[in-house]
């Protein structure tokens, strides 16, 4: 917008000294633009940035769908409660026809987006408004750990590679540890302690069933995986002339930092931000699945696979149905994070088109 | 080499400390959280409760709280359960751990040669039409949780056509080599399959672009000037270099899956594992029971970690001099 406006402008007034080079300075998109141009010429990104937002939207509408369309509560169970199908009142857990004939089956699909579109789980809450719901969590913990995640490791990795000596060596051990600590036992042993009696850090206190205490779990699990690639690009970056420059003209090491070395690694956390965001929403999906997750009432994708375990053989819809949503959502998230890479990565592209 | 070995132990010792004083701190000196009374489980008396209390010394200074903890653990093995009544923990795990290796080396010898050949295709056919086919079955591989497919496997198998196409499968289950090879392969059979399947995808993914990279190199144009055959440079040369990452994910593959993915497998399959074996202490919230597992399977990670690390120092001596 600005550069067509400036070139216009030059083009009018011919008494303008330099008009070509400054509108040459002027039209350059900058790394941030050209990567931006590349990525939408990118179309398989493209399409699934449009998919996720879908997702996005979908999700974030469920309250309206739980109260405006299904008319159900997805948190409180249901268990004497009827729906109408087909013109007909029908309970929503019947008693159960096969085996002994003890328990009861939940309804199945309706495939009336009014009246349980998916069907009913074991307590008789809506599994439509329930994938809803759980979506909007799942998608909010595995934003939000990817980035907590890219933060902290952003600020140590910065730290470790620019400093190096003891602050490298300190913060590099840390990140080796948490690096061989296998993830899943790592997070269990967080949550399991943690779970019961909710977590208080200084002024800060996270209590047991809050969603941020799988996102804080998950968020540090993964340090490391983003740390490292972070620390080694500093280290590289500081052997780089224009810091060499900085140095000698007497810059603080804040200035520095902030001038030269976060500018040159921002690519490098952006390109792992979309990709990381798949990896959190699948450990919190299997964490919710082991009930070290999300806690009850609340719902995520994983907690409802959880609830469907009971009933696969009966109704499989309940485990269908979330299991799709993440598989869905992460295919489409590293599907445009390869395409970020792409685009921010010229090292990437030309081994992709090798 | 030698000190290249010796120096990869050293620090695979360092994290194995570190790791179990993280575990430590984690279980015992979480702020706000009383130890005792989560290592005796839920609604425990007074009795069981002062039990805990002289049993890790919770009453005592931290470090010998920590070598409390390591004794019961390593040195007496004499960790008990509180939750199932003086069931003694290490002998649990003892027993769970062929179950688990069973489980993830039969998986990872599935993976390790479709990965492979499908990696390899997909650099010989490099630009048709199975090649981007590759690519996506790789992104699909990382975006599936294992879980899930484990479960998926079972509706198919064990219920919807169990009937016809899949009667030959057996019920849930395990039963050990020993006993009967034949039942024990087969009953393994579908959760080698699930395992696999994901990591074949990542697998062939990566050696084609290694492969990419290996057929630029001036060796190749060497090796074709010299009038070698086309499958010969591909077998002989360029899967030959590009092996030697290959061996790299695979050993940090492995790790995370007896921490990981085999955790859940074994849950969906009903296998009774080391990652079974903490799914259920999870649900009774039997901590004793967690805290071997945990850290008898980290144990287990570094080591195999640290091993992978020497047969990639063997393979590739540039490794040695960093």
């Amino acid at each position: 917008m600005t550069a067509t406006a400036d070139r216009k402008a030059s083009e009018d007034s011919p008494a303008a000294p330099t008009p070509i080079p400054l509108a040459a300075v002027v039209t350059s998109p900058g790394p941030w633009g050209t990567a931006l141009r590349q990525i939408r010429r990118n179309r398989s990104a493209m399409a699934s940035l449009v998919v996720f937002f879908l997702i996005l939207v979908v999700c974030l509408l469920a309250p309206f769908y739980a109260s405006s369309i299904a008319h159900t509560d997805p948190f409180a169970s249901n268990v004497a409660g009827t729906t109408v199908i087909g013109g007909q009142t029908v309970p929503v857990l019947a008693p159960s026809t096969t085996g002994l004939g003890l328990g009861v089956t939940p309804i199945g699909p309706t495939w009336d987006l009014t009246h349980y579109f998916l069907g009913s789980d074991g307590q008789g809450r809506d599994v439509m408004a329930r994938l809803l719901y759980g979506g909007r969590n799942s998608l909010l913990i595995g934003f939000s750990a990817a980035l907590l995640c890219c933060l902290l490791a952003g600020i140590i990795g910065v730290l470790a590679g620019y400093f190096g000596g003891v602050v490298d060596g300190v913060l590099s051990r840390l990140l080796d540890v948490v690096w061989a600590f296998p993830v899943y036992l790592l997070a269990i042993s967080l949550s399991v302690v943690l779970l019961t009696s909710g977590v208080r850090i200084g002024p800060i206190s996270i209590g047991a069933g809050s969603l941020w205490l799988p996102v804080l779990i998950i968020g540090i699990v993964y340090v490391p995986y983003v740390a490292r690639p972070i620390r080694g690009q500093v280290m590289a970056l500081k052997e780089k002339e224009f810091v060499a420059a900085a140095i000698g003209v007497g810059s603080s090491d804040l200035r520095i930092m902030r001038r030269d070395v976060v500018p040159n690694v921002a690519p490098t956390v952006v390109v792992f931000l979309p990709l990381m965001t798949a990896l959190s929403m699948l450990t919190e999906s299997a964490l919710s699945f082991l009930s070290v997750g999300v806690q009850p009432p609340q719902a995520s994708w994983g907690t409802i696979i959880n609830d469907g375990l009971d009933l696969l053989y009966t109704r499989p819809a309940v485990t269908l149905a979330p299991g799709i949503a993440i598989a869905l959502t992460a295919v489409v998230l590293n599907l445009f994070g390869d395409g970020v890479r792409e685009a921010l990565d010229p090292r990437a592209r030309l081994r992709g088109a090798g | 080499m030698v000190r290249f070995a010796l120096a990869r132990f050293g620090a695979a010792v360092f994290v194995l400390v570190s790791i179990s004083v993280l575990v430590f701190l984690i279980f015992f000196a979480t702020p706000g959280v009383d130890p005792a009374a989560r290592i005796a489980g839920r609604n425990a008396d007074q009795a069981t409760l002062a039990q805990v209390q002289a049993e890790f010394g919770l009453d005592q200074p931290l470090p010998v709280r920590y070598a409390l903890m390591m004794k019961h653990l390593f040195v007496d093995r004499d960790l008990t359960s509180f939750v199932n009544r003086g069931v003694l923990v290490i002998p649990q795990i003892v027993h769970a751990v062929p179950v688990t290796l069973s489980l993830v080396l039969g998986a990872a010898v599935l993976w390790m040669v479709v990965g492979v050949a499908m990696g390899t295709l997909a650099a010989a056919w490099r630009g048709r039409a199975a090649d981007p086919l590759i690519v996506l079955v790789g992104v699909v591989g990382v975006s599936i949780p294992v879980y899930w497919l484990g479960e998926v496997v079972n509706l198919v198998t064990q219920s919807r056509l169990h009937d016809s196409v899949f009667s030959w499968v057996p019920p849930l289950g395990y039963v050990p080599l020993t006993q009967n090879p034949a039942q024990w392969a087969l009953r393994l059979l579908f959760p080698w399959l699930t395992l696999a399947v994901l990591y074949a995808g990542i697998y062939a993914r990566v050696l084609r672009s290694e492969m990419m990279g290996a057929l630029d190199e001036d060796y190749v144009r060497t090796a074709r000037a010299k009038g070698v055959s086309e499958r010969r440079i591909l077998i002989k040369h360029a899967l030959r270099c590009s092996l030697i990452p290959i061996v790299s994910l695979f050993g940090l593959d492995f790790g995370a899956l007896v921490g990981g993915s085999a955790l859940l497998t074994e849950v969906v399959f009903g296998l009774p594992g080391v990652g079974r074996l903490t799914y259920t202490a999870l649900q009774n919230l039997d901590l004793p029971v967690i805290l071997g597992t945990v850290l008898y399977a980290a144990f287990f990670v570094v080591l195999s970690n640290a091993l992978v690390d020497l047969v990639y120092a063997a393979l590739d001596p540039r490794v040695r001099h960093v």
